[in-house]
């Protein structure tokens, strides 16, 4: 029988809902307010309505048009560096060595791109992938292939795709072994008896005992990748053109450098709620994983 | 406490004090009356907590939705919004 939900405890978590109103809920009614407004700056607003809303989601006018097609660099680009970083981790994570002196130094190594800051990684990869002075670039035009990131859209995107992915890489990789370390060895005897191939073990085994660490992993690249920002405003600055610019990167040209409040406030509560949805679809599924686990 | 730096209209004030009620609400019917997680057609284990989020979040979409598809006549997307909120804690 399920026992019924007390909801009393919640109350012990109001002195972090006082920290959280003042560095999270008073900014955002604020945007909220913005969004239906106008201001020509001096504090001075005039009421709009719906009317940024409208013209953002209206694919025609500038906003719009800028919207959506940051939008769709978004998500390409986190379905991108999902497509690569997940495969690749669990790759790793199952070649690392299991025990010995190797593991300790395996993981401070997988670890050491998590711990260099967001702007940190934009600067190193700037200067790595330049044609005159980088070492990637400059090995990479004496090959004889034309790479110049600052120019070409295709190079730009090759040379941010790459940094996210040595960037985040490891994260996936450690949650997967970490997922693969939790593997009782009696499945692999199992396995061994009934003589399962490598690929048989992977397919009914670990990729299964997996599952979890790997929903985990994907919630936190896709939310990263669908935020982010530093890195590419580091190197690329959102060009060449508009060809990086993020949803990130657009709404701060919008609010800091055209400072149309209103517009930028409007981006940024759709950007939210997209966001919003999206990790609550994750959250389901993942509670929902966990439910049927704690079942099984 | 000079509030004007957060730009507030009547429209917006309103809006979030039917939030905070709905929460407020929320918070006392669970001190009150604790309840059951209940299984529905989503096959979701919800509280009344977790639809009144689904309503929420739902609700804006449709709003959203309406404003980028028809028009900026927004009114029908709140009356859609409540028969959703109607069907969300009916059946969800």
């Amino acid at each position: 029988m399920i026992k019924p939900v007390n909801q009393k405890a919640w109350f012990l978590v109001a002195p972090v809902l006082l920290i959280v109103a003042f560095s999270a809920v008073i900014p955002l009614m604020t945007v909220v307010n913005y969004s239906v407004q106008d201001t020509f700056g001096n504090n001075q607003f005039f009421w709009n309505g719906v009317g940024w809303f409208s013209e953002l989601l209206d694919r025609s006018t500038d906003l719009g048009g800028r919207f959506f097609d940051s939008l769709g660099r978004n998500l390409l680009f986190s379905a991108i560096i999902l497509a690569i970083e997940v495969p690749l981790g669990i790759v790793i994570a199952l070649s690392m060595p299991r025990e010995g002196w190797r593991v300790a130094a395996t993981l401070v190594l997988m670890a050491l791109p998590l711990l260099i800051p967001w702007n940190v990684v934009g600067t190193i990869w700037q200067i790595f992938a330049r044609g005159d002075i980088g070492l990637l670039g400059a090995a990479v035009n004496a090959l004889g292939v034309d790479y110049n990131y600052v120019s070409n859209p295709l190079h730009a995107w090759i040379t941010i795709v790459t940094m996210d992915v040595w960037h985040w890489t490891s994260l996936v990789a450690l949650l997967c072994y970490a997922g693969l370390k939790s593997i009782p060895d009696a499945y692999y005897q199992a396995a061994r008896i009934d003589g399962a191939s490598r690929w048989a073990v992977f397919r009914t085994i670990q990729l299964p005992k997996m599952q979890r660490v790997l929903l985990i992993a994907v919630l936190l690249r896709f939310m990263d990748s669908f935020m982010i920002y530093t890195e590419p405003f580091v190197v690329t600055g959102g060009g060449p053109g508009n060809s990086t610019t993020f949803l990130s990167i657009e709404l701060v040209k919008l609010a800091l450098g055209q400072f149309d409040l209103g517009k930028a406030a409007a981006l940024s509560i759709v950007y939210n709620l997209i966001i919003l949805a999206v990790c609550w679809v994750f959250y389901t599924v993942m509670t929902k994983a966990d439910a049927k686990a704690g079942a099984a | 406490m000079d509030l004007a730096w957060m730009a507030w209209t009547w429209q917006t004030g309103l809006f979030f004090i039917g939030i905070a009620a709905a929460l407020a609400l929320m918070t006392t019917l669970a001190a009150v009356r604790p309840e059951r997680p209940r299984v529905g057609v989503l096959s979701l284990s919800t509280t009344r907590g977790d639809r009144l989020f689904i309503t929420l979040l739902g609700s804006a979409f449709i709003h959203l939705a309406w404003l980028g598809i028809v028009g900026p006549d927004v009114w029908w997307a709140s009356a859609i919004s409540l028969f959703y909120a109607a069907a969300v804690f009916r059946w969800v």
